[in-house]
Formats: structure tokens, sequence, C-alpha cells
């Protein structure tokens, strides 16, 4: 329609706004804003992985000029504020007290007038440790002589945290009782970071003469964050403000609350002006919420070509605390997923969780709530079951894949899949990728001694949680909100429960009440972030926002719009059931003029209304999704590998996603480039590794690798639309669609290169040694 | 230890005088401030990024005498006498500079926090190879990192910008 | 990310740089480019009393021959030495090791001299200009000397100057007419320290190998010639089996530690496939008396 091409509303590729102050480096991240009297904190972390804290002197770094506070674990504890809870039911410190439990963990912190200084005083401060064994592995952990860790905690008598099952043991048993073969895969996702290029940090300004504390906090939830200071800190939850302004990524990284934020907020009341905290890159990847580290064993049952049960059994490494961001029902995240895009009757999936000397976390980077985990296992055993029954690996899939009329699919694990059509997927992606020429030439190069390989991933995941009755972080429900109000001369703000941190909510969101109301998206402000300015959400994490924050935009524009259909009526002098709506204009049916537009009736509702009808034109809303929302797609990597060097690289990828409806295709394009990024990383070199004394090697970008625009491969997107059936607009989510399939597509690739050799798994990162040790090890010639 | 420096430095700190984004610029300044420090914190141009602290990231480059350089890496006192170009002074009089008309067009940012490093490098790469293939954009910006975009739009941002660029 | 205090000099000729640090009582440091030595401070792996900033010394920053010799001041660039046509024409192997170090913004201020004198084994000029045989020219109080590059290195990150020294510029001899090189480099991505790297440069002699040069980065207490390999195939015809024989000579001269970038036996493997692989360019380069940088 003309006139809601001229609002630009679903499907359209605009421009996004946010760009205006980024490209003018006017973005207002963090640390860039300064307030009056602001002091500058550091944290000094611990050089051991495990360690009692013998003594700690702090006298010298308080006599250093400029230092305004030292503080240690002690002095937090006088406040109750030396150890905290975490978002999955456990406790964590906040500054040492009795021993260290992982290596960079928070020891003190100097508040000074400088960060200059304060990272002076941090070398004056003396801290005496007795250093003690060191556990770096859930399998060490869990053994009969393994240190107990957390000897604080009552109760606690080993380094276990949790045991959790999901799917049905017995049907599963059955299955492969009656398999005619069984394909097994140990694998380990290693332990990597989300590290957005804008570490974390905060401005905690305790206002000395109310006590309402503001604090500008890198937080992909807010409000949550605000609740959770509020029981924390004891603070009063109407006097703490949280302002998470502009974010240089997140990722996951900006979910958790850390150390460096309780401290600064109590550096703050007790010394009365403003304490900013800015972490460096090495605490980040030392300290924050790092992801996976994930040990993995899968069985695949298949009988007569079909796959007819699964297994999964995890081990995962928990770090020091249990504090997994995920709703609380799950200790293993969504990993039941694990049957992914097949229908597989039967599934067990069991998990265990250990405490080790690491850093707390597991669920972040983009993974969907540990989806990442499940599909990379699946779609790993998938092929590898393709080669052990020497069938096409595509093949394999497309004889397994739950079929379109199956949908609504009831999976395994407890899932209702709500649409999806895998095997179009496929088809897409295999005419981009010439599939078949291609598996010639592979042969053809192979007579070479040229190495190329072709991988396959066929993901679904599961996002937008969620149902509050299934889905609560920390208690809380994963409802979302939106808040919209249209002024007098037809301009609108929108305000979200939500947080972007790059996915552009103040375009897209933006569209979607253009596409409801009419009015231009350039007339719509977006407004994230403020606790004090926004109605209550649970943030933007695992893909959630447009399944569930999205649609509550619709749906307060749609009920706006009712209201807006009986001002129409009156201002027509018709009834409010004979009104129509349409690319902004109001008219009684039948008869296009007269008509009214969206800013007559916006006026209107300040000015002349119908009797007993409430001025203004404004709601709030608080949606609970139905149900998840199922993106999935088809991922195709062709690789080469040299022989001589163990180096690999993507010589062509191909990406055909479903996400549902697209409300700005530009974007979820990049949505999806920047997660098959991240994909490579991880295949190819990103991970975060322990020696056995648990040094951290992975603390910075020199060990943490992360591919530059040379490293990283050109991508060959492809696009299906399924809308979801339950979503008021019929889109899915897609911001870790390709972060969670992709890392399986780049991995199979190197295998099918290799298998003809007998190189049957090389865990990730695929680093040139790890190949080249696995072509060796095969005996491969060189 | 006796002191070789300038009159006029007092305890332990330096006279600045530099140019940044053609305007000159003057302050006192202790030697181990960094230059990426200096554009923040003194100048309050904080459109200049810090991503890391081991030199790899790229967040804070900025163009020294119309070079590209790795801003945390360099001290302010070595930028004495030189003319500094930080994201803020790309736009001028108020036009947006086709770098930046590019990267909004072609979708080259999600977070922000890389481009005003990616856009400056390519400012100075392209001035040296204003028609460049896809190859020598990423080399170019190989000592950059980007968490969101995966590059790819980046590239084409570039080439966006050297075709508008050619044709003025 | 916050350096230590330091003092902090700008002379402006290379005496007053001398003065400077013979002032410093073994704690002052000579900065060039700073790439190496400015992230060492803001991490606060060490600490250093005076930094003499070598920038504002003119006539440093000069890149040309004379009687017959490459010369490279201490001011000059990574990325001036990656555009020089001298490089890309008449010393390959040092061509080709330019636009492999570090990364383009490092590149931008980093200086070859600088590499030299901060003897990390994992650096890629230490190996190249072995290859090259290369001399340093060293001024101090009592003068100015010549030394190898081959007498420089003493094990990771110390050398053989005396705190009141300063590498002035470099010296290159030139390979001769029928001479070409390459540097091979396996980085896990740009900027990474070299996992293992071969710096490899050959002149020929009526169709023999006249002089050759391997220098190994990344595989030992500091960068490495492999002289058994070089003496294997100095002479000698350059056929693939005496390309293969040097590569695994090379191979044996290195001493890789096992660490997370591969083990010693992959390091080892990297050090003769790129040894071989970099002689047969080079030698096809000199047979086909291209001036060509690999």
């Amino acid at each position: 329609m003309a006139a809601t091409h001229a609002v630009r509303g679903i499907g359209h590729s605009v421009e996004r706004k946010e760009d205006a102050r980024f490209i003018r480096g006017r973005g207002r991240y963090f640390d860039d804003i300064t307030l009056p009297g602001m002091l500058h904190m550091e944290i000094l972390r611990s050089p051991y992985a495990h360690a009692r804290l013998v003594s700690i002197d702090t006298s010298a770094a308080e006599a250093l000029p400029g230092v305004v506070a030292v503080v240690t674990g002690e002095l937090m504890a006088q406040h109750n504020l030396a150890w905290m809870p975490t978002l999955s039911g456990d406790t964590q410190a906040v500054l040492v007290t009795d021993k260290v439990r992982y290596q960079g963990q928070e020891v003190a912190c100097v508040v000074a007038e400088s960060a200059y200084v304060a990272k002076d005083a941090l070398e004056l401060i003396e801290v005496e440790y007795e250093p003690l064994d060191a556990v770096t592995s859930p399998q060490q952990s869990s053994s009969e002589d393994a240190p107990l860790i957390r000897d604080e905690k009552e109760g606690q008598t080993s380094n276990h945290v949790y045991h959790w099952e999901a799917g049905d043991k017995d049907a599963t048993d059955a299955a492969f009782a009656e398999a005619d073969h069984v394909v097994t895969l140990d694998t380990f996702y290693p332990r990597s970071h989300p590290s957005p290029l804008e570490c974390c940090g905060c401005i905690a300004d305790v206002d000395p003469a109310t006590g309402k504390a503001t604090i500008h906090l890198t937080s992909q939830a807010p409000h949550v964050h605000r609740t959770l200071f509020a029981i924390v800190a004891g603070l009063p939850e109407q006097q703490i403000r949280i302002i998470s302004p502009d974010l240089g990524g997140g990722f996951g990284n900006k979910v958790p609350i850390y150390p460096g934020y309780v401290v600064a907020t109590a550096a703050s009341l007790l010394i009365g002006r403003p304490v900013k905290w800015v972490e460096d890159r090495t605490g980040n990847l030392i300290s924050t919420g790092f992801a996976r580290d994930y040990h993995m064993r899968g069985e695949l049952a298949v009988k007569d070509g079909k796959m007819t049960g699964l297994r999964a059994s995890l081990l995962s490494d928990q770090g020091a605390f249990y504090a997994d961001a995920q709703p609380t029902k799950f200790r293993a995240g969504l990993f039941h997923i694990v049957t992914g895009s097949y229908d597989i009757p039967a599934a067990h999936v069991v998990a265990d969780g250990w405490y080790t000397n690491k850093a707390p976390g597991g669920v972040a980077y983009r993974c969907s709530f540990r989806v990442t985990e499940a599909s990379y296992l699946i779609e790993r055993l998938v092929d590898n079951a393709a080669h052990e029954l020497g069938v096409d690996a595509t093949r394999f899939r497309l004889d397994n894949f739950i079929q379109p009329e199956q949908f609504p699919y009831h999976s395994a694990t407890g899932f209702v899949y709500d649409s999806g059509n895998y095997p179009e997927a496929m088809r897409i992606a295999l005419e981009k990728l010439g599939y078949d020429d291609l598996r010639r030439e592979q042969e053809e190069a192979r007579k070479d001694g040229r190495l190329l390989g072709i991988g396959i991933a066929s993901f679904t995941e599961v996002v937008g949680a969620g149902h509050g009755k299934d889905y609560d972080i920390a208690g809380l429900r994963m409802f979302d909100s939106a808040e919209l109000r249209v002024h007098p001369t037809g301009k609108a703000i929108l305000k979200l429960g939500v947080k972007s941190q790059g996915q552009g909510h103040e375009t897209t969101f933006a569209q979607i009440i253009a596409q409801e109301l009419g009015i231009p998206a350039e007339d719509i402000e977006v407004q994230e972030g403020d606790t004090d300015n926004t109605p209550y959400g649970l943030g933007t994490y695992a893909s959630r926002s447009t399944p569930v924050a999205g649609a509550a935009a619709a749906m307060i524009a749609r009920r706006l719009r009712d209201k807006a259909k009986e001002i129409a009526a009156h201002l027509l002098e018709a009834s409010a059931d004979d009104i129509e709506f349409e690319a902004g204009n109001f008219f009684v049916k039948g008869s296009p003029e007269p008509s009214k537009s969206i800013q007559d009736v916006a006026f209107a509702a300040y000015t002349n209304l119908p009797d007993g009808l409430e001025a203004g034109l404004e709601g709030v809303t608080y949606y609970d999704p139905p149900n998840m929302t199922f993106p999935f797609g088809t991922y195709a990597v062709v690789v080469e590998i040299d022989r001589g060097t163990g180096q690999w690289r993507p010589v062509k990828v191909v990406a055909v996603d479903d996400c549902g409806v697209r409300i700005n295709p530009m974007i979820v394009a990049g949505q999806i480039m920047g997660g098959l990024t991240e994909g490579y990383a991880t295949a190819a070199m990103q991970q975060i590794a322990f020696d056995e004394d648990g040094n951290c090697i992975g603390s910075n970008f020199t060990d943490y690798l992360i591919p530059t625009a040379w490293e990283t491969p050109e991508f060959d997107l492809g696009e299906l639309t399924t809308p979801s059936p339950h979503h008021p607009l019929g889109a899915k989510g897609v911001g870790e669609s390709a972060t969670v399939g992709s890392p399986a597509a780049y991995v199979n690739a190197v295998i099918d290169a290799l298998w003809h050799a007998g190189v049957k798994n090389i865990d990730m990162p695929l680093t040139p040694d790890k190949v080249w040790e696995a072509m060796n090890a095969a005996g491969m010639p060189e | 230890m006796t002191q070789l420096e300038s009159p006029s430095a007092t305890a332990g700190l330096h006279r600045l005088e530099v140019t940044v984004n053609g305007a000159a610029r003057e302050a006192s300044v202790e030697a181990r401030l960094l230059l990426v420090h200096f554009l923040r914190q003194e100048l309050g141009l904080t459109g200049t990024h810090v991503g890391c602290d081991t030199t790899s990231c790229g967040a804070c480059a900025v163009l020294v005498d119309g070079v590209p350089v790795k801003s945390c890496t360099m001290l302010a006192v070595q930028a004495q006498g030189a003319e500094i170009t930080t994201v803020e002074g790309l736009a001028q009089g108020g036009q947006l500079h086709p770098i930046q008309q590019a990267f909004h067009e072609e979708h080259g940012l999600q977070c922000g926090f890389c481009t005003p490093g990616m856009m400056l490098t390519s400012v100075a790469f392209l001035k040296e190879n204003p028609r460049p293939t896809d190859e020598e954009i990423r080399f170019a910006l190989s000592g950059q990192i980007c968490r969101c975009t995966g590059y790819q739009n980046i590239v084409k941002a570039v080439q966006s910008a050297a075709a508008t660029l050619e044709e003025a | 990310m916050y350096p230590p205090r330091f003092d902090y000099l700008a002379p402006a000729s290379v005496e007053e740089v001398i003065e400077a640090l013979g002032e410093g009582g073994g704690d002052a440091k000579v900065m060039a480019g700073g790439q190496s030595l400015i992230p060492v401070l803001k991490l606060r792996i060490a600490s250093v009393g005076t930094i003499v900033d070598l920038n504002r010394v003119e006539g440093l920053d000069e890149i040309g021959e004379e009687d017959g010799r490459l010369r490279i001041g201490a001011l000059v660039r990574h990325v001036q030495a990656d555009r020089s046509p001298l490089l890309t024409k008449r010393y390959a192997l040092l061509g080709a090791t330019a636009r492999l170090v570090a990364d383009p913004l490092v590149r931008n201020r980093g200086t070859v001299c600088g590499s030299l004198a901060h003897a990390d084994p994992q650096g890629d000029w230490g190996s190249a200009l072995l290859a090259a045989r290369a001399s340093a020219v060293v001024r101090g109080p009592e003068g100015e000397r010549t030394v190898p590059v081959e007498e420089l290195a003493l094990g990771p990150f110390m050398t053989t100057l005396a705190p009141d020294e300063v590498i002035t510029e470099v010296r290159v001899p030139d390979p001769g007419p029928r001479a070409s090189g390459t540097y091979l480099k396996l980085e896990r991505k740009v900027g990474d320290f070299a996992t293992a790297a071969v710096g490899v440069q050959v002149s020929l002699d009526n169709g023999h190998v006249g002089e050759v040069g391997i220098g190994l980065t990344g595989v030992g207490a500091t960068n490495l010639r492999a002289k058994a390999a070089e003496d294997s195939l100095r002479g000698a015809e350059p056929t693939d089996d005496a390309i293969r024989l040097a590569a695994e000579l090379a191979a044996d001269a290195a001493e890789p530690q096992a660490d997370h970038r591969g083990s010693v036996d992959y390091k080892r493997n990297v050090v003769r496939v790129f040894c071989e692989r970099g002689l047969r360019t080079a030698i096809s380069a000199a047979q086909a008396g291209e001036e060509g940088r690999s």
C-alpha cells in the first residue's frame, strides 16, 4: 500500500535512527559520562586460582595522595555486602573474605581521584595468600580427593552443584535397545567469552542528601538489576534508578550482576560522591560471565535409516559460583532442545554441574540458554552418523527432518515447536552452494592431494522466553512490556522493558508501531534502559526482544488503535463498529472519504473527545508469550585445509535463515553475519583455557583471539519466511541463530575433509596445531 | 637526576600543544597519560573508545598527522605539535563525511563502539588507495576488531565511500 | 591500562639521547615506536625510570642504499619498509617481512630497529635480518660500533647492548642481482605472535646456490639462524632434494617450546614446511631473475 510504504513499517530495510549519534562519535556509553566530584575505582584481583586469604594490609595504599578509600571484603562484610545472591540461587563473593576461588577474583578495591592513581595504589596493597590446589575441570572436581571449593557453604560436602534431567529415560533406553546402529560422540564445547568491545562498568551515584542511588550501568536487563540491587544492597527499590545507556555490545556479558557494581555502589554510599568503575579487558575476560565449558557425550540411535533415540549426558563447568543467567526451572538452560530439527521420538538428557576454580557463569554469548551447546552436539552427531552409515549428510537430514505438516510439533523433551519448513531451508542452501558440483569438486581435489570439506548444520533453536509459568529469572516471570503514548501532534514515544546493545531497537520497534498505527517510523521515539522511565521488563538476551517486547509493542499499538477508532467514529459521526483502518487512515466502511488520519485522531484525543472517553492516547501492556518461538535454518560451509600446517579457511559460507517475519531485513542480515562470525571465531580460534594451577590463558586479546576482517569469510545469505503462528507479527527473533547454528557447520566441514583418513572429531577451537595433530594421528600422508 | 626538559615543565608535568580537529589545544599532562585518555578526559572527546588493554582491538584509532594509530599505545606527549583527527572531526560544517554517510547507508555499524576507529582508518586508507579491492580493505582494517557486524557491511561501506569520494 | 609514573625526555640529537641514557643509571629506555614498550608499561609488567624518546632526532627516518648496502634508520617505521620500492625489488625477504609484522596500525608507529632492540624471540625482524646477514650500528658514549645482528640477541628480550647504547641504523648487504627471499609466518590471526615463522634469502651463482640465509622466529630463546640448513644448501644445486634436506635441518635447528600454540613437533613441522616452501619460492623467483616480493 502506498501509505504503508510511506510510513515504512514491517519488512522495510529502514536505515537506523540510532546511527546518527554513533557515526558522529556522540554515542553515550557509560564511560563517556562524567559527574561532578566523580571518583574512580580499580579492582585488585587475585593472582591465584585457589588460596586462603591470610592477611591484607591496605595502609600504604590508603596513604597515597589522591586515594579516598580502600575497600576490602572485611569492610563489605560489616555492611553485609561481602556476599550476594546469584541469578541461579547460589551466593557469590563480592570481595574475598575467607579464600580466593578463581584467578582474577576481586580481593579489594581502591577509590581515588583518578584511575591512574587508583592503579598506583593497587600496587601498594599487600596481600598474603596461602595457595591451595586448584580444580580446573568437572572431571577433577568430581573425583574423590578433590579439594572442597565451597567450604563456606553450609551443607555443601562436595563440588557438585546440581543434577538435572529431561526427557524419557525408559523410552530412550528402549529405542537404543532396538537400534541397528548407535553413533557416539564425546565432545567438549570450550569455554569462551562474549567479550563485547565495550567492557562492563558503572557510575554509582548515591545522593547523600536524598539517599537516591542513580547508577549508570552496563545492563542488558536494567529492571531486573534494579530489583536485585534493592534486595542485595538493602536499598529501597524506589530509591534506585538504573540507567543503562548506549552499550557497546552485550552478547549476554551484561546480564549478571558483578562485584564491581556492588562495591562501587557501596563506596558511593559510604563516601558520598559518585564512583565510576571501568572494567579493563583483563578483568572482563578473567572474571565476568563466561560461556559454554560443557563436556558432552551424545548418542544417537538409528534404525532403518531413521533416528529413533537420542541421549545426551553433560558435565557442566560452573566455575566457583553457580551464577548462570537462565530461567530458574532449567538447570541446563534450554539444552533439551537437543533433538533439534529431527523427528526423534525418544530422548533423554542428564546434566550435572560442578564447581571449579574458575570465574562463574556458563550461560552467555548468544547461546539462547545453552542452545549453542545442544545444537552443536546434535549437528555434529548427525554428520558423524551420516559418515558412519555411508549416507550423504544432507540426505540423512532430509530423511529425518520434522516435516512441515507435523507442526506444531511436540518434541521428545517437551517443546512445542511453533512452525518450520526444514526441507525448504535445506533446498535453498544446497542450491546456493551448488552442492552436487561441490561434491564432485571435492573428489577431484582429493585426487590432487587437496583437502576440501563441506559442512552442513540444520539447526532449530528456541527463543522468546517466555511463558511466565515456565520461565522466570530469579523468580521474575519472563513477560515483557511496551508503553506507548501518541502526542497531540501525532508523534509518538514508545518505551520498552528490553534493552538494545546494538540490535537496532530504536528503528525496528518504531517500525512495528508504524505498521500498526500508520505513524511514520521517524516520528516515533523509542526509549529503553532507564528504570525511572520505562515499563518493567526482563531485558534483552536469548533473542527475546522481538518475540516478547515486539509482541507487546504490537499489542499496545492495536489497543490504542481500538481507542483511536472510537475517536475517529466521533469525528466522522459514525458508529465505532463501522470504522475501518488502513495505512494510518480511519474511514467509514465502504467510503474511504472522508477519512481521518491517525494524526487527526491523536489531536482529537486531547481536544475533541466523545463523552465518557478518557483523554489521551496511551497505554502500557505486559505481554506473556503463549509459547517460545523456533527460528531455524541450514548453514553450509566449504573449507580447504593445508596438510602441511593444519591451517584451514572457509572458502564459502552459505546461510539460510528462517526467523519468521522480518521486521527490518537489513538489520536481520546484520545480526546473522555477526553471529556467523562469532561462530567462526568459536570454531577456529576462541578459547579461555587454564593450566593445571588454574592460571587463565585467555585473559587478554593476545590469547583470547577474535577474528579480524582478514580472517573472517564472506557470507552468502538466503532467506525463508515461515511465520510464527502465535506471535502477533509472525516474527521469531534472530539475534542468536547464527552463533547457535554455525559452529557445527565449520567443524563439520573440517571433519568432512578428513573423515576419509580416519579423523572423526576435533574439539573446538580447531586451531592449526590441533588439526595437524589429528591428521598425523590418523596417519595421513604428507 | 638532572632533567633535560623544557623550562616550562613543572612537577613532572609536560606542556602539550596539539591541534585536534583543526583547533589548537594545550594542556599540562603527565608523561604517562595515554593519548586516548588525553582525548577523552582532558578534551572531552569521547568518540574515541577503549576496548582492550593489549593494543589489540583498535577501538582507540585516531589519525595523527593523517596516519591511523592506536591512541592507547601512544603517550599524549608524543603528539606534541601534531595534528590529530578524531571521529568528531570528520563532519565538516554540519555535513557528514562520505565515510559516515556510507557506514549509515550500508549498515556498517551495530553497537557503534568500533565505528569511529573503523571510519578514521578507512578515510586514511582511501586517500592512499582510492579504488581498493575488498581484500585490500580487509587487510587495511585487520588491526581492528568488530564484534557485531561480521565486517561484510563495513567493507561495503568503505567501497561505497570510495565511490562517492571518486565522484567528488 | 594505566602506566606507572616515569620521567620523559625527547632530546633532539643522538648525543643527548646517549647522555640521557647514561644519566638514567640503567633505568632509562629508548622509545622509538613505543609499540612494544608502552604495552608492557600499561600492563605494569615492567616499569622504567626514564623514557628517552627518539622521535625528535632528525635524520633517523631514512631508508636507502649506500655503498652496496641497505640502510634502515632507527625511526623507519614498519609501514615505510613495507612501502619501500627497494624492499619490493631488491630485498624481497625484508619486503615480505614488513607486511606481516603486527597489524597495520601498529606498523604505522613501530620501527624496524626498535623491534630488533626489543629482541622478542617471536619478533619477525630479528629472524629476517639474521637471514639477510644484517648488522646494527650502535652508538654509545664511547662512539660507534657495528654489531652483526647475530651477536645482538642474548635471550628473550635481552641484548648485548649496554644500557647507554642505542641502535641508530641497520645495514643490510646487497644480496646481488639474482637473489630473492620471502618470509612465511604462521599466525592464528593478524596481530597474533608467530607460532613459528621462517625467513629465507637465496642468492644464486651460476645456477647454484651462492649465499643463503634462513632465520627462524618463535622457536627458540632468540631468533635463530639455521646454520646447518644454510651450509647444506650453500654451493649446491637447488634441487627438490636439496631443499627438502635444508628444510629438515632447519627444523632440527629449531628449539621450540610446547604451549597453547602447539607442541614441539608441530612447531618444528611448521619450520620444515615453511622453510621448504620459502626456499622454493625464493629460488624460483631468483631463477626467473624476477626481483619480486613473494
